[in-house]
């Protein structure tokens, strides 16, 4: 009895937990594309380079943009803020390094020159929303509105409003090389995302990031200087989606100014708040954004395996997301669990009621 | 009232759980129309609790609600205000930059065929306040242009706007003064003598027996009793609330501090000098010595709150400045003012105090961490040291430090923040109202708290609306009215509340 009962309480702490339905929701997409095709779960080991090959290594390599953004996306949110800009700041990051590596070498050494150049300048674009936030006042949503339209000017003015490709072997390497097997990109995200955990929770800035977001009034009143913390979680959030912007054109060589990090700040927003994050601000959870991540990158591969028309995929997309706010919902499970308890007190009842019937009409016939 | 009429409420064997806890086990309530009924207990004696289950905020575990004979079970706040319960809590829980009139009837506007008839819903709103002879009130006026104290009064009103035949008050004095409870007294007896049935709560002991007919005791979640006011003596009514013996805590907090300095000679800890800023200050000389309790006196909105403000840097001065010292120190933020050892404890405890989402432990070390910066985190050791310290020195409960601190009373918030400030072992604490919305054994502990921190050589501001505690624990007092310092009192065996009130009173006559 005491054993059952543990065990239905620690059942109902997991399914309160946002990041439990998070994977349920993965674990059911892939069900879906198990069905459609059972060899999906699949991997292999490529004879010739040993890298694994598969569709779930497809997802966590398409994961990696959408897992940088996710983070810094996480930390904004948490401070009561929002940062609408990461989609053009990837594109300003790509389109800086595509520039610039049309024109250089391609020896390892641009590689990194041109990776330094476009995360410096995504640290500043990032750093200019979190002055407007901290210093000018300004509401988070303008700020970084402002930022969304003038990143997207600034990426074509970079270069030329021409999409532009570009050749080096070591920038290519970090969206398509492996490492022991895995691919180069999706380590190199989860390094970024245990670097990046590690800072906030084990210093005091995750603490300090969630007194804001919960109670900026008091916070101050208790010494924090918020405009520090401000400025430090926009430049990062910046930082890292210029980090997503290599990786996303490091995979083609590419930036197509109009269409990379397009809407990208929307799958961030939905991996967060997935992710158990309120929008409202205060406690997050890293974990919770790299599970939301995962499945937006999940989902967005299922669309495509599935063969959802291009038309569709945004009304599919949306409706998963509902399910999944649904049944994360407190009050909707709520109403559930006590819908399933009327029908159980109620169960007895119809049933004497059909006997009753059943009897009448016995003794109708009789 | 009589004995024998059927309760308009009647509560019994109200059990209420959260996780862990049993915040209220199973405790009754009897209220008759035509009465005021205290509910006494001391903070997290289940007061709220127990509102909270009567309104529909929190669902019971066992026992049964019945009004008027009928028994209920409401979901919400909304069943139950339909039974006709009404409800208003210690803080205003209106909206300020809406009209009086929109207020009162906020829900229940009138209509007509093109939508809301704002003529006839103002007409309503103005019988409503008249009913409570609140009559001279302009429906159309900003409420925010109204005191607190009218504010609740509006409050009331647009609770009795439902026809409520049952009114509870939670704690609806803690921010009035004598006139304003006055006038709160005369609308609750008007409403009594209507037959309405009130819950009042309230800590102070002398307003439970100016206005109360019968009282329920709680203590730690469980049911002491149910007595007439007039059966009980203040002595046998506290005894009852904490459950043991008040000689050990008639003297607490009594040994007023008569040693005397020679203030021409000592140099201050702090000096400020015409210290001041447009609309809130006059510019004002203050001085602190080590180990002082200073104390400031004046009526609400006298500018004391303001003068805290800005000796503790939560707001800057436009004129003055501020030595510590002997050196000038710019007081820019609470952070500058934290590093400069001064701790600040607002009135506003739920805006401007607490962490609401946080638990017991990092509302506790926030301050410290702030002084210390982000980089530099307090270890796990290190915080269960200071938490554990001020938990059990201050007595906290529950002596839980993963609590949220969004669910403790009052006055174990109000001991957490005490916690948060002595942890950055300031040289000077502002405590602005500490005391305030707190019951006598907490009250103690934290004039305790204050003496025992001026005897270690640390100074205090000691900032409250009750004047005998101020006079008790002050060395000197500091006397502000209309935003200006009228007096300095040296405290001394012939200084009383009363002197202070002569003094605010004197300059009203010159």
């Amino acid at each position: 009895m005491n054993e059952s009962t543990n065990r239905t309480a620690g059942l109902r702490r997991l399914t309160r937990n946002p990041m439990f339905w998070g994977v349920i929701a993965i674990a059911v997409l892939l069900l879906l594309n198990l069905i459609k095709d059972p060899g999906y779960l699949a991997i292999s080991v490529n004879p010739a380079n040993g890298h694994l090959v598969g569709n779930l290594i497809d997802i966590l390599r398409a994961s990696a943009p959408v897992l940088m953004i996710s983070l810094g996306m996480a930390l904004v949110i948490a401070t009561g803020g929002i940062d609408l800009s990461v989609g053009s700041i990837m594109a300003v990051a790509g389109a800086t390094s595509m520039v610039f590596l049309k024109d250089a070498g391609s020896d390892p050494g641009s590689a990194f020159a041109a990776l330094g150049l476009s995360l410096g300048l995504a640290a500043v674009l990032g750093f200019v929303n979190g002055a407007l936030v901290a210093f000018v006042g300004l509401q988070p949503f303008i700020s970084t509105l402002v930022m969304m339209l003038a990143g997207r000017g600034l990426a074509k003015v970079i270069t030329g409003g021409q999409n532009t490709n570009a050749e080096n072997g070591t920038f290519r390497w970090i969206a398509n090389g492996y490492a022991i097997g895995i691919p180069v990109v999706f380590v190199l995200a989860i390094l970024v995302v245990i670097l990046v955990g590690f800072v906030v929770r084990r210093s005091a800035l995750g603490l300090m990031v969630e007194a804001i977001g919960i109670n900026p009034k008091a916070s101050r009143m208790a010494g924090v200087k918020p405009r520090g913390i401000l400025l430090a979680v926009y430049t990062l959030s910046g930082l890292l989606a210029g980090v997503a912007g290599t990786f996303a054109v490091s995979t083609v060589m590419t930036v197509d100014v109009s269409r990379t990090g397009y809407q990208l700040e929307l799958d961030a927003i939905l991996a967060v708040v997935i992710g158990g994050t309120a929008l409202t601000g205060g406690k997050f959870s890293i974990n919770g954004a790299v599970v939301g991540a995962l499945l937006i990158a999940t989902l967005n591969k299922t669309v495509l395996f599935l063969g959802i028309s291009s038309s569709a995929t945004p009304a599919f997309k949306a409706i998963v997301i509902v399910v999944l706010c649904l049944a994360q919902s407190e009050r909707v499970r709520a109403w559930f669990v006590r819908r399933k308890q009327r029908s159980a007190e109620s169960g007895p009842l119809p049933q004497t009621a059909l006997l009753k019937l059943d009897r009448d009409r016995q003794e109708a016939g009789a | 009232m009589t004995e024998n009429a059927t309760p308009s409420v009647e509560m019994r064997g109200i059990t209420v759980e959260f996780p862990g806890v049993k915040a209220l086990d199973g405790v009754g309530l009897r209220l008759f129309p035509g009465e005021v009924h205290a509910l006494m207990g001391e903070n997290g004696a289940g007061k709220s609790t127990l509102i909270k289950a009567l309104t529909g905020v929190y669902r019971t575990t066992a026992g049964s609600i019945s009004v008027e004979g009928e028994e209920r079970s409401f979901h919400g706040t909304a069943d139950a205000q339909a039974a006709g319960i009404a409800t208003v809590y210690q803080e205003v829980n209106l909206v300020t930059n809406l009209s009086i009139g929109e207020n009162v009837m906020l829900g229940h506007e009138r209509r007509g065929v093109f939508g809301v008839n704002w003529r006839a819903t103002h007409r309503a709103a103005s019988e409503a306040l008249a009913r409570l002879g609140l009559g001279h009130l302009d429906t159309h006026k900003q409420l925010s242009s109204l005191s607190i104290a009218v504010q609740q009064l509006v409050a009331i009103c647009r609770a009795m706007v439902i026809n409520a035949r049952v009114l509870i008050l939670d704690e609806p004095t803690s921010s009035l003064d004598t006139n304003e409870v006055a006038g709160l007294f005369e609308v609750m007896r008007k409403l009594r003598d209507d037959g309405v049935a009130i819950l009042f709560v309230s800590h102070f002991l002398d307003q439970i027996y100016e206005i109360s007919d019968r009282m329920t005791i709680l203590r730690n979640g469980e049911f002491v009793g149910e007595h007439p006011t007039a059966d009980l003596d203040r002595h046998e009514l506290i005894a009852k609330m904490i459950g043991k013996d008040l000689n050990a805590l008639k003297e607490l907090g009594g040994n007023r501090r008569a040693e005397s300095r020679n203030r021409a000679v000592e140099q201050p800890l702090i000096e400020a000098t015409g210290i001041g800023r447009r609309g809130s200050l006059a510019p004002t000389d203050v001085q602190v010595y080590r180990g002082e309790v200073l104390g400031i006196a004046g009526l609400l909105g006298s500018g004391r709150t303001e003068l805290a403000r800005l000796l503790s840097g939560a707001d800057r001065v436009e004129t003055g400045e501020v030595a510590m010292h002997g050196e000038k120190v710019d007081l820019k933020s609470p952070a500058a003012g934290l590093a400069n050892r001064i701790a600040y404890s607002t009135e506003n405890r739920r805006d401007e105090g607490i962490v609401g989402d946080l638990t017991v432990r990092e509302n506790m070390i926030l301050g410290l961490q702030a002084q210390r910066g982000w980089a530099r985190p307090i270890s796990k050791k290190e915080q269960n040291e200071i938490v554990e310290r001020y938990i059990t020195a201050l007595g906290v409960r529950p002596a839980d430090p993963d609590r949220l601190i969004k669910n403790l009373s009052g006055g174990n918030q109000q001991k957490v923040l005490l916690g948060r400030w002595l942890a950055t072992q300031p040289e000077l604490l502002i405590l602005d109202e500490p005391t305030r919305g707190i019951d006598v054994g907490a009250k103690a502990e934290i004039q305790e708290a204050v003496a025992e921190l001026a005897e270690s050589g640390k100074s205090v501001i000691f900032i409250s609306s009750e004047l005998e505690e101020v006079v008790r624990l002050s060395e000197r007092i500091v006397v502000l009215k209309d935003h200006q310092k009228i007096a300095e009192i040296e405290n001394g065996p012939d200084v009383s509340a009363q002197t202070i009130v002569d003094v605010i009173a004197a300059e009203d006559q010159s």
